[in-house]
C-alpha cells in the first residue's frame, strides 16, 4: 500500500463513519477492511509494502494492513481466530492484556511452537473481560516492523460511561532501518540514536544560568558515573517516524465527531520503544479506563502512555477541529491526528516541550537531600511527589552519596558486567507524572490518580513477596532482572491460586513498562481495595512500586519489559503457574 | 512495608504447595527460547584512516579494531600501521585477542601481537584491559612479552569533546614502553615513542565521519638516536585529514 493510498484509506474510513453517525464500531465494520467484528476471524500475517517516510519499505502486517485490522469483540463470546502465516519465517500473535488459556497466549516456546511459514493456527479465546487491548507478534522483532493492531471488547452489560462516538488511537514507531540493524547499532554505540547529548553549547548555557562551578561539578558528577543525563530514549526520532493509526504526522489521520457529542478515544501505545505524552490542546480528557479496566473518571490535560499500555478517555469537543498531539518522551518527534467535524480540517500543532533531563532521583538516589527521611515504599499512597530537583541539588546528593547505604534488596546486588547501577534510595514515584511532565502548568495523570470502580476480586493479603530489580548496563546495552538475563535465570514459580506481591525496583535511569502475561497486576497505589488492574506497569527510573497478583491461570507466562530491545536482550522471565 | 515481613508471609503458603511449585518441570516447547538474548554481534571500527602531510612528504596511517562475539566473550582484532614518504611500511602491528567482559565498563583481553611490516618481525604475548574509564575516557592498557624474553607496554587513551552532537574534537594518544632497545624496530628502552593527535571530526552519520587534525609522533630516550640514525624525524608534527568510520 502506498503512502498516498494509506492516507486516503484513513480519511475514507473517517468519512464512512461520519455518514453513518453514532457509534463507530460495528456500524463501520461492514464497510471498512480496517475493522473486523464477530466471533470468527480469518487473519493472514504477511508482508505489506508501505511508505512512511518517502521511501518505499516492507512492513509486516495482517490482512494486508499495518496496523492490522481493529478486532471488535463482545464480552461473553468465545472468539475463534484462524491465523495464517504467509511469511517465510515463523510468526505469532499475542493478545496483549486478554486473559486466555495459556496455550492461546501466543508466545513461542511458552504457549505454543509459533506459526510456521504456510501454517494456520487457530486460537480460541473465551472473553471474560471487556475494554481496550491490542495484539502483536511475539516472534523476534516483527512487532517493530508493523505486526500489531487494536482490540476492542464491548462490555456485555453496557458501558459505565455514556458516549456517542468511539475512535481507536493506536500510536507506534516506525523505522526504515531493520530492527536487527537498530539493535546492532545500539550494541556498538549505546547512544547511536541520541543526537541530544549535552555538548559545548549546553555547557555554556548551563554555566550562564547557574554558574561555571556548578556546571563543571555537574558534568564531573555525571562523568564520574559514566552516565548521560540526556539518556531519555534508546531509539529516537533520528530513525523513528511516529505513527498515529499507522499514519505519519503529515498524513494527519482524522477522526470525526459532531459538536456536542461525547467522544471516547481508546489510546493504545503499540510502539516498540517509544513513550508518548498525549494531550489535545483545548480539550480536557476524562480518563475512564486504564489497560482495559474501568477507573473512576479523572479529568486531566495530559497523560504519559508507556509502551503497551492503553487508556480510554472521553472528550466533549465543541470547536471544529482539535489536534491530538502525542510527543515522544525524548521530544525527538510526535505522532499527530485530528479530531474534526469534517475531513480536511486542521488545528494548530503545538511546539514540542523541552526535553527532560535525568536527575539524581532517576539514578536511584531518591529524596536523600530532602529532609533526610527515607521515603521508600509508601503503601498509604497520596504522598506528595518530590519535585525534580535541579542540578545544584544533585551535586549535594552526590556528596552525601558516599555515606549512604544501598537499599536492603539492593545489597544483594552488585555492580558488574550486567549492572551499571544499584539504586541506593529507590522511592515511590507513583504520584509523579514522569520525567519531563512536572511543572508544565497542565494537569497530568499520575498512577496515584487511578482508582478502580469496583473493589478487587481477591481480598486475601499476599502470602509471599517477590522483589525484582530492573537492571541494565547502558554502555554494554545489556538488560535483565536482578542483574541476570533471561538465559541466566530461573523462572518465577507461583502456586496456582497463590496471592503474591511483586515489588519492582528500577536501578536503571530509564522507564521500563513491565508486562505480566495471563494474570492481572493490581497496582498498590494507595487506593485501598480499589487498586487499578493493569497488564503493564511503568516503573520510573529510581522508582519502587508493588502490585498484587493472583495466580489464577495455570501455565507458562511471559513476564518482561515491553521495550522490545530490552526484552529481546534479556529483560524477560518465565512465570510458571502450577 | 508488611507486618511480619516476607518470612512471616511465606509461612502462609503451605510448604507442600511451595515444594510442588518448585519441583514442577519446566519445558520450553520445541526446546526453543522465547527471547534470544545471547546473539552474536560483530563490528569493525576504523578509528584512523588518514593522510599526514608535512613539508618533507606525506604519510598514510591507519588504526582500527574489529570484534565479534556475545556480551561476555568476544574475539578482538586490532591493527595499526604507517606507510611513510619513501613507501616504507612501519610501526605496524596486529593483535588477535580473546576478550572477556569483567566489570561494568572494562574487558580483559589476552592473545598475540605480531609486529609485521618492512622491519624485522616480532611476536608477543599480550594481556590487557580496554574500556571506558571515569569521565568517559576510552582507554587501553596492554602488557606484552616477546618470544625473545622482552617486555613492553602500551597505553592508549582518547576523549570525545562534543562541540555539537555531530562536531567532535578528539584528543588521542598512544604511548609505547619497552624493556630493551630494538634497533631494527626503532625502539628504545623505557618510554620509546608517542603517537598523538587532535582531530576534529564531523559525523555526517555515526558511521561516516571525515576529520581534520594535527598529529604528533615523537621518539624519546634511547629511541631518539636510533630514529635519528635511521633517518627518521625525532619529533614530527603534521597536518592530518582522514575518515573515521565503522560498520
Amino acid at each position: 500500500m502506498s503512502r498516498r493510498r494509506f492516507v486516503q484509506g484513513s480519511i475514507l474510513s473517517g468519512a464512512a463513519l461520519a455518514t453513518l453517525g453514532g457509534r463507530a464500531w460495528g456500524m463501520a465494520a461492514a464497510n471498512s477492511a480496517g475493522v473486523l467484528s464477530g466471533k470468527r476471524f480469518d487473519l493472514a500475517i504477511g508482508s505489506v509494502p508501505v511508505n512512511m517516510t518517502g521511501r518505499p519499505a516492507v512492513a509486516t502486517g495482517v490482512n494486508g494492513l499495518t496496523p492490522g485490522p481493529v478486532l471488535h469483540w463482545r464480552q461473553g463470546d468465545t472468539v475463534v481466530l484462524n491465523v495464517r502465516n504467509t511469511l517465510a519465517v515463523p510468526s505469532s500473535i499475542h493478545w496483549h492484556g486478554i486473559r486466555s488459556p495459556a496455550n492461546m497466549d501466543g508466545v513461542p516456546a511458552l504457549s505454543f511452537r509459533g506459526i510456521m511459514p504456510g501454517e494456520t493456527f487457530t486460537y480460541w479465546i473465551p472473553l471474560h473481560q471487556s475494554g481496550t487491548y491490542w495484539y502483536h507478534s511475539h516472534s523476534a522483532f516483527q512487532e517493530q516492523t508493523g505486526l500489531y493492531g487494536a482490540i476492542v471488547v464491548e462490555p456485555a452489560a453496557g458501558y459505565a460511561q455514556h458516549f456517542d462516538r468511539d475512535h481507536v488511537v493506536l500510536l507506534s514507531d516506525w523505522s526504515d532501518s531493520s530492527p536487527e540493524e537498530i539493535v546492532s547499532n545500539l550494541k556498538m554505540q549505546n547512544d547511536y540514536y541520541n543526537f541530544h547529548e549535552r555538548d559545548a553549547g549546553t555547557f555554556l548555557a548551563d554555566a550562564h544560568r547557574r554558574g561555571l562551578g556548578a556546571t563543571i561539578g555537574d558534568r564531573l558528577m555525571w562523568g564520574g558515573m559514566r552516565m548521560s543525563a540526556a539518556d531519555i530514549a534508546d531509539v529516537t526520532g533520528a530513525t523513528y517516524t511516529y505513527l498515529f493509526n499507522g499514519a505519519p504526522p503529515g498524513a494527519n489521520w482524522t477522526g470525526l465527531f459532531r459538536p456536542g457529542e461525547r467522544v471516547r478515544l481508546r489510546f493504545i501505545n503499540g510502539s516498540s520503544m517509544s513513550f508518548f505524552d498525549v494531550r489535545i490542546p483545548g480539550l480536557t480528557m476524562t480518563v475512564v479506563a486504564a489497560d482495559g479496566n474501568d477507573v473512576e473518571p479523572v479529568p486531566i490535560d495530559e497523560f504519559r502512555i508507556g509502551v503497551a499500555e492503553t487508556y480510554d478517555v472521553i472528550v466533549e469537543p465543541t470547536a471544529e477541529a482539535y489536534t491530538i498531539f502525542a510527543q515522544s518522551e525524548d521530544r525527538t518527534g510526535f505522532a499527530r491526528g485530528t479530531l474534526a467535524t469534517r475531513a480536511g480540517l486542521v488545528a494548530p500543532i503545538p511546539p514540542m516541550d523541552p526535553r527532560p533531563i535525568r536527575t539524581m532521583t532517576d539514578m536511584g538516589m531518591g529524596t536523600m537531600n530532602m529532609g533526610g527521611s527515607m521515603a521508600g515504599m509508601d503503601m498509604s499512597g497520596g504522598k506528595p511527589a518530590p519535585a525534580n530537583s535541579g542540578t545544584t541539588g544533585m551535586a549535594d546528593k552526590r556528596r552525601m552519596g558516599g555515606a549512604m547505604k544501598a537499599s536492603p534488596e539492593g545489597q544483594k546486588l552488585h555492580v558488574g558486567v550486567g549492572v551499571d547501577n544499584v539504586a541506593m534510595d529507590p522511592i515511590n514515584r507513583l504520584g509523579e507524572p514522569g520525567d519531563g511532565l512536572s511543572g508544565n502548568g497542565r494537569r497530568v495523570l499520575t498512577y496515584n490518580d487511578l482508582r478502580a470502580t469496583i473493589a478487587g476480586a481477591d481480598p486475601r493479603p499476599p502470602s509471599r513477596e517477590i522483589t525484582l530489580h530492573l537492571t541494565g548496563n547502558m554502555q554494554r546495552y545489556m538488560w535483565g532482572f536482578d542483574g541476570k538475563k533471561f538465559s541466566q535465570a530461573e523462572p518465577i514459580r507461583l502456586a496456582r491460586g497463590e496471592r503474591v506481591r511483586f515489588t519492582l525496583i528500577n536501578d536503571t535511569m530509564m522507564e521500563h513498562p513491565i508486562h505480566l502475561h495471563g494474570l492481572w497486576s493490581e497496582l498498590e497505589n494507595g487506593q485501598g481495595d480499589y487498586r487499578p488492574y493493569k497488564h503493564t506497569v511503568i516503573v520510573q527510573p529510581g522508582g519502587k512500586l508493588s502490585y498484587l497478583v493472583t495466580a489464577d491461570a495455570p501455565g507458562m507466562w511471559a513476564y518482561h519489559c515491553h521495550l522490545l530491545y530490552h526484552m529481546e536482550l534479556g529483560m524477560f522471565r518465565t512465570v510458571v503457574v502450577a | 512495608m508488611t507486618a511480619g515481613g516476607p518470612a512471616a508471609l511465606a509461612q502462609q503458603t503451605p510448604a507442600g504447595v511451595q515444594d510442588a511449585v518448585r519441583l514442577a518441570p519446566l519445558e520450553y516447547i520445541g526446546g526453543m527460547q522465547p527471547v534470544m538474548d545471547n546473539s552474536i554481534f560483530a563490528h569493525v571500527l576504523l578509528e584512523q584512516f588518514e593522510d599526514r602531510a608535512a613539508g618533507n612528504g606525506q604519510q598514510f596511517r591507519y588504526d582500527g579494531q574489529g570484534w565479534i562475539g556475545t556480551d561476555i566473550n568476544k574475539v578482538w582484532v586490532k591493527s595499526e600501521g604507517t606507510v611513510g614518504t619513501r613507501g616504507q611500511f612501519s610501526d605496524s602491528d596486529q593483535e588477535l585477542l580473546y576478550d572477556r567482559a569483567i566489570s561494568r565498563y572494562f574487558d580483559l583481553q589476552a592473545g598475540v601481537r605480531m609486529d609485521l611490516d618492512n622491519g624485522p618481525t616480532r611476536t608477543w604475548a599480550a594481556i590487557g584491559v580496554q574500556g571506558l574509564s571515569l569521565y568517559f575516557f576510552d582507554i587501553e592498557a596492554t602488557g606484552y612479552v616477546s618470544d625473545r624474553g622482552r617486555t613492553a607496554a602500551r597505553l592508549k587513551g582518547s576523549y570525545d569533546i562534543l562541540l555539537t552532537n555531530r562536531l567532535i574534537l578528539q584528543p588521542e594518544a598512544e604511548l609505547n614502553f619497552y624493556s630493551k632497545s630494538d634497533r631494527g624496530r626503532s625502539v628504545g628502552s623505557g618510554l620509546s615513542d608517542i603517537d598523538a593527535g587532535l582531530r576534529l571530526r564531523y559525523e555526517v552519520t555515526r558511521k561516516f565521519a571525515p576529520y581534520i587534525g594535527v598529529t604528533y609522533a615523537g621518539y624519546f630516550g634511547q629511541a631518539q638516536p636510533i630514529a635519528h640514525s635511521n633517518g627518521d624525524r625525532v619529533q614530527d608534527i603534521r597536518f592530518t585529514f582522514g575518515v573515521r568510520s565503522w560498520f
